[in-house]
């Protein structure tokens, strides 16, 4: 197969194609640059909502409520779900498809024709996605999907590469997740969007929400202020959730909605989504010259010097040709 | 080389998953992207995650006796969502009987092990599988 005909299947919405596409994304094979190029036309009109938080915050439970409740309202999902790889083996456990159809469902969404859920692993990269993830999320937008959803690794480090593929940011916390130290020091609080208190059911959710709500009535930096087209603002939002009972959800589901119209309405999304690509670009363009440094001297990384003269020498002769 | 893709799946009624997970452990620990499905999925489900996963192999884990009517059932309706079963390694585990081992390698299974093979074996003829496949594949 060609990349035309992938190109041309991938918008005819045939998930095996799809499905082999984003596998050579994530494997960085030729063809796919190619692919993204020729259907890169064809995205932009996906909302993509990021969702992060610490280990075991609730994050999967949730996305597959999400899923469930757009797909009520009509809309086709996508789901990236990244869990981390191992450093040591490059093996990886993907937990998160094991949550998609929780209990009560009314419908299968393992086999719903207008779900396409897909796990990656981090394959080394930190941040909280994969370096191919942003890719796979472009193969889906391209598809049509209209919702795509992207699950981080679980880490509570500040997921900050979500940033790189999400228009909406959402950060999941959950009552006795330790002390208010730590989620300042993660630096969760300035990515997210919306903020979702999951596990309400258990003690100390009121306290997480009325702490968070005070300390993000201080924070002066709203998402939408660098770069807002007017002066509108989106004021943070925070959900509280009982993700294994569905609740809460049709209101975050709401607030997800919302915060896609602020960004359209204010012109915040073209300037955000110019900004990722610019991002993009520059990765893809570093990756070649990473690539290309390294074929070029590895010969000259033999030299006995120190590091700083030796990287000298090599920007030299980069630079030269 | 390319990460090896497998699928851990559980179907039907089947509860025993202690095989499943440690299963999906070492072979996470050789290096492999390991999804496991959970418990209780239908043949449909496992068909439907093994297109949109795009796994080179599929591991199906029974101890529930059920063997002959689900795992078939699988096969097919990879086929049915238009995938091809003979390009990803298929392997059974769990409590088989012997005489239906080659009733299960008839209708696709490459490899069947039963309670008690170690694992090292497993990986080693998955690996071996996959670079065939991947060569065939091509
Ligand atoms: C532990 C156990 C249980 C535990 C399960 C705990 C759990 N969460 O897994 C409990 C007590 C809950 C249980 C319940 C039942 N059990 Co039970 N159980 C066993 C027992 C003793 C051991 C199974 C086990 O965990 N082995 C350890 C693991 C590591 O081994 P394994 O799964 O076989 O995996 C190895 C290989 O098979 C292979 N493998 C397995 N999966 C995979 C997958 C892949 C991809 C690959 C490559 C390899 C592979 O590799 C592994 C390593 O070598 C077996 C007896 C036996 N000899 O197997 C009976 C057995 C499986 N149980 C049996 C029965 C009948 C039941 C019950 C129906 C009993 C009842 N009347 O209530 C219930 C059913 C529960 C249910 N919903 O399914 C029967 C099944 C008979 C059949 N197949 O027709 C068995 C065989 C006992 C017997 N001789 O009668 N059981
Ligand atoms: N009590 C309670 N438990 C929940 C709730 N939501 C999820 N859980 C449980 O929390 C555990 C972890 O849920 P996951 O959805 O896997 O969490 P996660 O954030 O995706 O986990 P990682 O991907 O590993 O970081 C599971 O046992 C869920 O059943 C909730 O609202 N209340
Ligand atoms: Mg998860």
């Amino acid at each position: 197969m060609n990349v035309q005909d992938f190109v041309e299947r991938i918008k005819r919405g045939d998930r095996r194609i799809l499905a082999k596409a984003i596998s050579f994304a994530e494997n960085g094979h030729p063809i796919a640059k190619e692919i993204l190029r020729q259907i890169y036309d064809k995205t932009g009109k996906a909302q993509v909502v990021g969702i992060t938080g610490f280990p075991g915050t609730g994050k999967s439970t949730l996305v597959s409520k999400l899923v469930e409740e757009f797909r009520k309202r009509g809309k086709s999902v996508g789901v990236v779900a990244v869990d981390p790889s191992s450093p040591f083996t490059g093996g990886a456990l993907l937990g998160d498809r094991l949550r998609l159809n929780g209990a009560d469902v009314d419908k299968n969404l393992w086999t719903d024709e207008r779900v396409f859920f897909r796990s990656m692993g981090s394959r080394g990269r930190l941040g909280g996605i994969a370096k191919k993830t942003g890719d796979v999320v472009k193969l889906l937008d391209a598809a049509g999907y209209d919702m795509i959803l992207v699950e981080t690794v679980g880490a509570g480090q500040g997921e900050i590469g979500i940033l790189e593929v999400a228009d909406t940011a959402i950060v999941v916390l959950m009552p006795e997740m330790g002390d208010d130290i730590q989620v300042n020091k993660a630096g969760i609080l300035e990515i997210g969007d919306i903020f979702v208190i999951n596990k309400s059911d258990l003690e100390g959710a009121e306290n997480l929400e009325r702490w968070l709500s005070f300390t993000l009535s201080l924070d002066s930096s709203d998402s939408a202020e660098k770069g807002s087209a007017n002066a509108e603002r989106w004021r943070k939002r925070v959900i509280k959730t009982v993700a294994t009972r569905g609740e809460g959800i049709k209101e975050l589901a709401d607030a997800i909605t919302e915060h896609f119209e602020f960004l359209k309405r204010s012109g915040t999304l073209e300037i955000k989504r110019a900004e990722r690509t610019k991002m993009m670009a520059l990765e893809i363009a570093m990756e070649e010259i990473r690539a290309e440094i390294t074929k070029r001297c590895s010969n000259l990384l033999l030299d006995s010097k120190d590091p700083y003269t030796i990287a000298e020498r090599i920007l030299k002769d980069i630079i030269k040709i | 080389m390319e990460k090896i893709r497998v699928l851990i799946a559980k179907l039907g009624l089947d509860g025993h998953d202690r095989g499943a997970k440690i299963i999906a452990r070492f072979l996470r620990d050789a290096g492999f992207e390991v999804i496991y499905t959970g418990l209780h999925r239908t043949p449909q489900e496992v068909a439907r995650a093994v297109i949109d996963e795009d796994v080179d192999v599929l591991g199906i884990s029974i101890l529930s006796g059920a063997h002959i009517p689900l795992v078939p059932r699988v096969l097919d309706f990879i086929t049915q969502y238009g995938g091809d079963p003979n390009e990803i390694v298929v392997v059974v585990g769990g409590t088989i009987p012997t005489e239906d081992i080659p009733k299960l390698k008839a209708c696709g299974v490459d490899a069947v092990f039963i309670p008690g093979t170690p694992i090292s074996e497993i990986i080693k003829f998955i690996k071996q599988k996959v670079a065939e496949k991947r060569r065939d594949n091509l």
